[in-house]
């Protein structure tokens, strides 16, 4: 069975598609996130060295994967958009933005939870926290970016450059942190030496993290969706969607 | 073509003599502020030295973005360049290198005498000046992606700083981090190869995003 990609590159046919997905994707989320947390706080066993407080990774962990793991995906769809002229990719770009903003600052917030009963200090400048809160300033750049131009092709443009150049220069960002960090020995603590984990644990973490991606995919479809109707909205399509009362 | 830009925005900024001016001041007081608000602790002041004159730089570099496309844009110039048969990559990297020339080589002369002000010893002053020789171009590289990107919006002038400080986090650790190396007495020619690296990548994909940048920003 052959699917029609084409066919749903068309706002209007994802937009239906979309509200058929985003009841799926939530159900399976909120499952696993019940799934993940279950096993997170009560069947894995406390950590002889950290004692309960590494609980905090079951959050922070697949936190920290999906907002790397979104700019990517981001930049993506902004960059077929720029390459194809394809309304809808940019519009996912747009969609993603927030998300994956929002998983970077939980990051960065559910590590310093973490920081400080671990390190004695809510903020080290150890090279992977820098490189989150600089994955935060370009996601908000980004946002700003595109909030800041009124005329919604051009904000798709501009802000898949920006994603691009992002996006090529996370890795550069990363190493040059990297560097510096080492350079510097200004962190006496590290991150670096991750203990081998208990299984449940690296089993409840990995069903946290299939959780945060179907959440994420929830969420991001809905606002495309969102999106979709708010560009749209002088269709005849939305016009017909509205006469039926589906709106 | 090229050459003729980088002569026409070098003839006008001669003309306009206090725009130039003006970030190079701007740049002195800032970096003239550190030993203001935390005291005139010399042994302080030397380690400082080599970040504060860096993010002054970095910070005197990204003001002066505004001016790059912006009369430009108002007086059609920019249209005319859009429509001329010439690489709109060539004429922006024209544009950049006039930038840096206006902004950034001020930046890098003035760069020892404040660095005296901070008490930096003879070959710690001779590496800053290296650092900032190879790291300002790629300030003016970068920023022009933000200039072009933001030409004609509302706060156009915050909305670039925040697109473009995060993408000059590495030119600035590199360049700070190559006169630290030389003050502690270790080698900094791995900052100074890096810096240099920097500079190749971003005049080779720079005059692309900035040319892209202008024709969406144009549109």
């Amino acid at each position: 069975m052959a699917i029609n990609w084409y066919k749903y590159a068309s706002p209007a046919s994802f937009y239906i598609l979309a509200g058929k997905m985003v009841p799926f994707f939530a159900i399976v989320a909120i499952g696993l996130l019940i799934a993940g947390l279950y096993i997170g706080f009560f069947v894995a066993p406390t950590d002889f060295q950290q004692g309960e407080a590494y609980r905090i990774i079951f959050i922070h962990v697949p936190a920290a994967w999906m907002s790397m793991f979104l700019y990517v995906v981001m930049a993506l769809w902004a960059g077929i958009g720029l390459a194809f002229n394809t309304r809808l990719s940019s519009m996912m770009a747009t969609a993603i933005a927030p998300t994956g903003a929002m998983f970077t600052f939980l990051a960065l917030w559910t590590g310093s939870l973490w920081g400080k009963p671990m390190w004695g200090t809510w903020w080290v400048w150890d090279a992977r926290l820098t490189s989150e809160l600089i994955l935060l300033f370009l996601y908000i750049g980004f946002m700003s970016l595109q909030a800041a131009i009124d005329d919604p092709r051009r904000a798709d443009k501009a802000g898949a450059i920006i994603a691009l150049v992002g996006v090529i220069n996370i890795p550069i960002i990363y190493f040059s942190v990297q560097w510096w960090n080492t350079l510097h020995q200004g962190a006496s603590v590290s991150v670096t030496q991750a203990p081998t984990m208990a299984s449940v644990m690296l089993t409840g973490m990995m069903i946290m993290v299939f959780a945060s991606w179907m959440y994420a995919i929830a969420v991001i479809l809905k606002r495309v969706r969102i999106i979709i109707l708010e560009r749209e909205s002088h269709t005849a399509w939305v016009a017909e969607l509205r006469k039926k009362g589906a709106l | 073509m090229f050459f003729w830009i980088i002569q026409r925005d070098l003839l006008l900024a001669v003309r306009r003599r206090s725009d130039v001016l003006t970030t190079l001041f701007f740049f002195v007081i800032v970096v003239s502020l550190f030993p203001l608000s935390v005291g005139p602790e010399m042994n302080l002041l030397r380690i400082m030295a080599p970040g504060v004159v860096w993010v002054a730089a970095l910070l005197a570099s990204m003001l002066s973005l505004g001016r790059l496309f912006s009369s430009d844009y108002l007086d059609g110039t920019l249209e005319q360049m859009l429509l001329s048969p010439q690489s709109l990559s060539i004429l922006v990297l024209g544009k950049a290198l006039a930038h840096w020339l206006v902004t950034g080589v001020p930046l890098v002369l003035m760069a020892p005498v404040l660095g005296i002000q901070y008490d930096l010893p003879a070959d710690a002053l001779f590496v800053l000046v290296l650092s900032l020789l190879l790291g300002t171009p790629v300030l003016s590289l970068i920023g022009a992606i933000g200039a072009a990107l933001t030409l004609g919006l509302r706060g156009g002038g915050v909305l670039v700083s925040l697109l473009v400080l995060p993408l000059y986090i590495p030119v600035l650790i590199f360049g700070a981090g190559a006169v630290e190396a030389n003050m502690a007495g270790i080698s900094y020619d791995a900052h100074l190869s890096l810096l240099g690296a920097f500079l190749l990548v971003s005049l080779v994909f720079a005059p692309w995003a900035i040319a892209s940048s202008l024709r969406v920003s144009m549109e």
